[in-house]
């Protein structure tokens, strides 16, 4: 088996050479023998994705049959394995999980290659820069990290296993939709630079590659957030986001991504950032390689880093030479990217762009900058600093809250120019929700828990949660009066009723609408982001009947227990919960021990309410005593956050669908020709 | 095109709430209960055991240092240290790496001076090339022809579409 896997990416890099060269080649020339070889230079790339696949499921049936020869396998699964765990074994190692990388990247170049009739030429530049992306990664496979390397030695009879903390539901959706992210921000990459080279007229390649921008997104989306649910069920610490470099390192590209899908409208709608857009793109594609080779090459020390290896000489390489192609081909053909508008107004729907887009590369700077900074640190003073929360916190929090406020102001403001005065009159009653929330938490009565009773000036963080809770509120009642607003001219139109008409306005224009909707996931995690301010927690050892209690809640240790099955033996405590005195709940916080790694794991027990979370950790036995150690956490908030990301996440479902055909009304206008208008429609 | 005085004022007054509400931020200081404090200090360490996890938030199973550095941290509350000395004596004891975030001398200043100098740097730089494209030469004005033809119509008619959303 190791044979074929190794012969099928051998074979995928010589094709894939074969689609760069003779694509390029192809490309530099003119002439119907030229257009023959760009052919064979697509369907090279084509064959290219069926070669890495022949790889892949080689590696997940050797995975299967437990073909221990395969160093891989026997160092990331064992024989008990549960099956899917032995699929995400494909991603939990260094050499399988860039094997991964390829296959994805061979995928989306799959589609790309057949959707080439869309425009041919443009597509055989982003298919040829596609090839030299993914024969990078086929060299990776190939040399640096090859996953079918046999074991040394005598085979043992079975494997090490697959690390515990990725045995876990979500482990087997978390790295793949992380890495459809990652690896998505090649196309667009891919379509930018291949623009640029050809000097392509307009603005048909971002049309192009928006959806292709958007779905990437938001698979990275899913994939950070899939993340930080693991880590707040999995790890057992009580938060969901810890500033840890491969977390900064999804993030990254992330906020570039989102900067690049707002600013990309100017374009579209006003020919305008054109030089700024490219340069999104790049940065975004170079910053998802930049956070594989921070993961990857032990530069900066984190928790789920992979292996240290000498693979990082092989992404500098790769960045320098992306950053080098990109800068001389942006000198070469910087003119063809010149505005072919001016900006006329501060107060505007562009300008609200340009400082939205700022606010975010200033959050990505901070996020590079604190993840960079000890390696500075290191080099300028010759001793390691320690960044972690409290700076990422301290930094980017009053940086998030700008963001809020522009996501409230925007989509008050009109392309060109907006009065002064009709952003007042759309912003009032926006404001007085607002200063309305603010009152209401500030006047509740404490008892209720998490935010209400407020108190700002105790502390800088309940400050920051009455901020995020009031600009929230703003950004909601800003959407909400665009939906309403919009959605009365139609029933008005239409004789609908208003939510009709409002569903119908979403219709109409889907990416406009669809992207409000996710403003509203956004601030819907943002309130969650806010409850940490109020977060508790308390750690005792528990014999049975002994008791602890946590806000409202009283938990009673009833007794605790011991299992065993082939991967591992778990401890669990029992735990009544009473709330106020009234019996809600009995949860089973647990300590697995898995056998094959012989590595500890915590199942959390968690109980989930709109208010606040009520977790509980088994923390480990007292030796001395036998007792166990458990730990509660009362999470204000919280489910707030996985809420918020399934409406971010239909939201940009929305935003995907086609625009359906504006209604035809009649118009009671004057002049004749414009008798047959279509109302609230925008492409 | 020229605000108006009216604009400008209005804009001057929302920016000086804006920075009435940063410098509020700014200044404002934590409570000082001594669980507050030990919250607080307790959440600028990070455990030594190599878990790279905040001090009060490492949960390893077992773990030899974080049970003793909390420990080591009551005491000094309990001693009435100051924050600043309770710090000092984690540096002296485990190291630069002890300390959650950088400090705020020397070189490390840096790490802090950068993002808002980024920040401010990049609004500074926003307005400026805001206004600079304000002042470029406006493009030709074409005249409008007699006859526009029903194409032309709905060329332009998808361009009011496409700038205006409406």
């Amino acid at each position: 088996m190791a044979l074929l896997g190794s012969f099928s990416l051998l074979f995928a890099l010589a094709l894939s050479l074969y689609a760069f060269g003779a694509g390029a080649f192809a490309l530099a020339r003119k002439g119907d023998n030229y257009e023959r070889l760009g052919e064979t230079a697509r369907r090279a790339g084509i064959a290219a994705w069926a070669a890495v696949t022949v790889a892949t499921l080689t590696l997940v049936v050797a995975t299967f049959r437990n073909d221990f020869s395969v160093a891989y396998i026997l160092h990331h699964s064992n024989i008990a394995l549960p099956w899917p765990y032995k699929v995400a074994a494909l991603w939990s190692g260094q050499e399988g999980s860039l094997l991964f990388w390829s296959f994805l990247l061979a995928t989306y170049g799959l589609i790309l290659r057949l959707r080439y009739k869309t425009d041919t030429r443009l597509f055989a530049y982003a298919g040829t820069i596609m090839a030299a992306v993914q024969v990078f990664f086929l060299m990776l496979v190939n040399f640096a990290a090859p996953p079918f390397a046999l074991t040394q030695g005598q085979i043992p009879p079975d494997g090490n296993g697959l690390n515990p903390l990725l045995q876990y539901a979500e482990m087997v959706i978390h790295p793949p939709m992380l890495y459809l992210g990652y690896v998505g921000f090649t196309v667009p990459f891919a379509f930018g630079l291949a623009a640029l080279i050809m000097k392509y007229p307009g603005e048909k390649w971002i049309h192009i590659t928006r959806r292709w921008t958007m779905v990437t997104w938001g698979f990275l989306t899913v994939g950070i957030f899939l993340g930080a649910h693991w880590a707040y069920k999995v790890l057992g610490w009580g938060g969901y986001w810890g500033w840890d470099p491969v977390e900064n390192a999804s993030l990254m590209p992330w906020l570039t991504g989102t900067a690049f899908l707002h600013s990309v409208m100017m374009q579209e709608k006003r020919g305008m950032l054109k030089m700024w857009n490219m340069w999104l793109v790049f940065s975004t594609f170079l910053l998802a390689i930049f956070g594989t080779f921070l993961t990857r090459s032990g530069v900066v020390s984190s928790v789920h880093a992979f292996a240290q290896s000498s693979i990082g000489t092989w992404f500098i390489g790769f960045i320098a030479l992306t950053v080098a192609t990109c800068v001389f081909f942006f000198v070469r053909n910087r003119g063809h990217l010149k505005s072919e508008h001016k900006l006329e107004s501060l107060v505007s729907r562009e300008s609200s762009f340009l400082f939205n887009n700022l606010i975010l590369l200033v959050a990505c700077f901070t996020v590079l900058w604190g993840t960079l900074f000890p390696v500075l640190s290191e080099a300028v003073q010759g001793t390691k600093v320690t960044v972690g929360p409290p700076f990422f916190n301290r930094v980017n929090v009053p940086v998030a809250l700008m963001l809020l406020l522009l996501t409230a102001l925007g989509p008050l403001l009109a392309w060109r120019k907006t009065s002064i005065e009709s952003l007042k009159r759309n912003f009032l009653f926006p404001a007085l929700c607002s200063i309305g929330a603010v009152i209401f938490l500030l006047l509740s009565p404490r008892s209720w828990g998490g935010p209400f009773g407020m108190r700002p000036w105790q502390d800088l963080s309940y400050f920051y949660a009455l901020m995020t809770i009031a600009l929230s509120v703003l950004v909601a009642a800003t959407v909400t009066s665009e939906f309403v607003r919009g959605g009365r001219v139609i029933a008005r139109h239409t004789g609908s009723n208003l939510v009709a008409a409002m569903v119908q306005l979403t219709r109409r224009n889907t990416r406009r609408y669809g992207g409000y909707i996710v403003h509203f996931g956004v601030i819907l995690i943002m309130i969650g982001f806010a409850g940490a301010a109020f977060n508790q927690d308390i750690e005792r050892e528990m014999g049975n009947g002994d008791q602890m209690s946590i806000g409202p809640y009283t938990l009673t240790c009833k007794s605790w227990t011991q299992d065993d099955n082939p991967n591992y033996s778990s401890t669990w405590a029992i735990i009544d919960v009473t709330k106020n005195g009234q019996p809600l709940a009995t949860m089973y916080p647990e300590k697995r021990q898995y056998k094959a790694s012989d590595q500890p794991q915590s199942m959390v027990a968690n109980r989930s309410t709109l208010k606040e979370d009520l977790y509980i950790v088994f923390s480990g036995m007292n030796e001395d005593t036998g007792r166990p150690i458990i730990k509660a956490h009362l999470n204000p908030l919280v489910a707030w956050i996985w809420i918020g990301i399934i409406v971010v996440i239909a939201g940009t479902g929305i935003a995907l669908v086609p625009n359906t055909a504006p209604a035809r009304i009649i118009a009671p206008v004057r002049v004749e020709q414009a008798a047959e208008q279509p109302v609230g429609a925008a492409r | 095109m020229k605000q108006s005085p009216v604009a400008g004022r209005q804009l001057r007054k929302f920016g000086s709430l804006i920075a009435l509400c940063i410098a509020l931020v700014l200044f404002m200081g934590a409570g000082d209960s001594l669980e507050q404090r030990f919250n607080t200090v307790g959440h600028k360490l990070m455990c030594k055991c190599g878990c790279n996890q905040v001090l009060l938030e490492c949960n390893h199973v077992g773990c030899t240092y974080s049970e003793r550095m909390r420990n080591e941290l009551t005491a000094g509350l309990q001693r009435g240290d100051n924050d600043d000395l309770i710090l000092e004596a984690f540096v002296q004891k485990y190291g630069p790496t002890v300390l959650a975030a950088p400090t705020t001398t020397g070189f490390n200043r840096l790490a802090w001076i950068m993002p808002f100098a980024a920040l401010g740097g990049g609004i500074l730089l926003t307005i400026t090339i805001v206004r600079a494209w304000k002042h470029r030469p406006a493009f030709p004005a074409v005249a409008a022809p007699a006859n526009v033809s029903s194409a032309a119509l709905d060329s332009l008619r998808h361009r009011v579409h496409e700038e205006t959303e409406l």
